[in-house]
């Protein structure tokens, strides 16, 4: 059964969101509940096109397979299967099976008495994968401006976009998007250290508490901002990375079609520096 | 349900602040008065303060100062001393390494990259006594010395990209410039020179974890506030006395996705992510025009690229 010691006396029934208690039983460790049956039914189907869609191509390479949007010719139309159809069931599928997910996470957190910070974030992750291959690609007036599912060929998009723009690294908003990342990261061995450095302190010394590591980091940097609010702060940061990376990708082309060096000629124009 | 949220603190408690624990020797170099801040006190501890200097401290926070002043000074200079100029322009102006005709020089001219070696050896010091700085403090308070050696691989990208490199490639001119810009348009270039860096296997490692770490950290830092009313936020205490707020952050991940960390281990999750995106990531530079000149045509040889 999978049972962690401490597990039987919080697998109770109840509390799901739609259907009663259809479903509402575990298989192993993974809950299932409603929508498991929908995310399993959109992750199978999902993956079976991506083999599908592999066996149209010319490799079996898992590094170069690739599923490709439909050309810019078909605009928002359906496409024929063979022709970018594919990929457009498969984000279908991929929407379907992580909202599917999301709302799982949901009857999980209420099972467990949680807060439901977990499937609001997972959300951003949501709303930033939308972000990118239904809200810019509509925007935009074609599905070809999404990218394509391979390990790669969705590199090569992510580099070929970026030139569309002559150098992506002057996109403002991607620069705030980078910045959270590597802010977030460092923020994050600051507190896996800092956890780490108090439970393992040394041989023959005493596990270190709380009061241990805000004086460490008062020490160190003049602040702590202590147990719970670093997770406050954490959460945030990578959300804020998340969210950043959504607005600097549908800014180009949608509201921007120039390199992004020349955005920064408005600045250099300013009136004050003349 | 909303009570549940743990959004902001709702109750801020005031007494003494607190000075913080002794140390195992005698070095009580604490300066500042602790003071209280109504608004940070909204997302985390209230009280600012006190820091601890020392030597190590005074001579990062010194050096590091030098390294700023020389970089916008000469940045000021580049524009005749013009401070209308100096901030219209700012995000354009540089502080260049040496040319490519100096090569290792140690003494270039300073208006040739002679500045840029200056500000870099104080930058690096800085940065090493930060870094020695925070064994030191750690030693002090008798905690592990974790933060480090994560300090350890940020300093090495940092040096590999700065001045090792640089050394393998026989001139200071494939360095970094210091600026805004400049050094977005160093690593552009970068890419271009060597055929596309999303090729490099190493760079790809660096990414999964950089994007990897940021996703841990909102899986994590959502699972302790989603439990923090069973007090999952006193992580030390629920891994030496697991709590319901620790096995309910398990059962969830378990639930989830058939898996969960404990307490204790999701912090070397984070630890191992964060310490390797830098280590992979200098790993990736080192390798770029050393050994490998165009990672596409690398690629193509090991079949990942066509």
């Amino acid at each position: 059964m999978a049972l962690l010691s401490f597990e039987r006396k919080y697998r109770v029934r109840g509390g799901t969101l739609i259907g009663g208690d259809l479903f509402d039983f575990w298989v192993g460790p993974f809950y299932v509940g409603f929508f498991g049956v929908t995310t399993a039914f959109f992750a199978a189907l999902g993956t079976a096109l991506i083999f599908l869609g592999a066996s149209q191509g010319d490799t079996w390479n898992p590094w170069l397979i690739t599923i490709n949007p439909p050309a810019l010719e078909y605009g928002l139309s359906l496409a024929p299967m063979r022709e970018g159809g594919i990929w457009q069931i498969v984000t279908i599928c991929a929407v379907g099976a992580f909202v599917s997910w999301a709302l799982r996470e949901v009857e999980i957190c209420r099972k467990l008495g949680m807060g439901l910070h977990v499937p609001i974030a997972f959300g951003v992750a949501i709303f930033a994968y939308v972000t990118l291959v239904i809200v810019r690609p509509v925007l935009l007036g074609a599905w070809g401006h999404g990218f394509p599912y391979g390990i790669f060929s969705h590199l090569d998009w992510v580099s070929n976009v970026g030139y569309q723009y002559l150098n992506f690294h002057y996109n403002p908003a991607h620069m705030i998007a980078v910045s959270f990342f590597f802010a977030t990261t460092m923020a994050l061995a600051l507190h896996g250290s800092l956890v780490l450095a108090a439970t393992n302190p040394g041989g023959g010394k005493p596990v270190r508490q709380p009061e241990h590591e805000d004086t460490f980091f008062r020490d160190f940097i003049g602040y702590s901002v202590g147990t719970l609010g670093i997770h406050r702060v954490g959460l945030f940061m990578a959300l804020q990375a998340g969210i950043w990376s959504a607005i600097c990708i549908v800014i180009s082309g949608p509201f921007w079609d120039k390199g992004w060096p020349e955005w920064w000629d408005g600045w250099r124009n300013l009136p004050i520096w003349q | 349900m909303s009570a549940y949220q743990n959004i902001f603190t709702q109750v801020q408690v005031r007494s003494h602040p607190e000075a913080g624990v002794p140390t195992t020797e005698s070095d009580d170099w604490r300066i500042g008065t602790p003071f209280f801040s109504y608004w940070i006190g909204k997302i985390g501890n209230a009280q600012i303060g006190p820091m601890h200097l020392g030597w190590t401290g005074i001579i990062s926070l010194f050096s590091g100062f030098l390294a700023f002043e020389i970089i916008g000074l000469n940045m000021l200079a580049s524009v005749n001393w013009n401070p209308i100029r100096f901030i219209g322009e700012l995000p354009w102006l540089a502080l260049n390494p040496p040319s490519i005709e100096q090569g290792l020089n140690i003494l270039p001219p300073l208006n040739d990259g002679g500045w840029w070696l200056i500000a870099g050896f104080f930058l690096t010091l800085s940065v090493i006594m930060w870094c020695v700085r925070s064994y030191l403090r750690a030693k002090a308070l008798g905690l592990g010395t974790h933060t480090t050696w994560a300090f350890a691989s940020a300093i090495w990208l940092y040096l590999v990209l700065g001045f090792i490199r640089p050394i393998m490639m026989g001139s200071w001119s494939e360095a970094v410039p210091f600026g805004i810009f400049p050094h977005l348009d160093w690593t552009g270039a970068f890419s271009i020179t060597y055929g596309n860096l999303f090729y490099n296997p190493f760079h790809c490692l660096s990414i999964v974890f950089l994007y990897g770490s940021t996703l841990l950290f909102a899986m994590h830092a959502a699972t302790i506030l989603a439990t923090s009313r069973y007090g999952a936020d006193r992580e030390v205490e629920q891994i030496t006395d697991r709590g319901t707020g620790s096995e309910r952050a398990a059962l969830f991940w378990r639930w989830t996705m058939g898996f969960n960390a404990t307490m204790e281990s999701i912090h070397r999750w984070a630890w191992w992510f964060a310490v390797l995106t830098t280590l992979t990531g200098g790993i990736g530079i080192l390798l770029t025009g050393t050994v490998v000149d165009s990672w596409y045509d690398w690629a193509i040889a090991h079949n990942y690229a066509r």
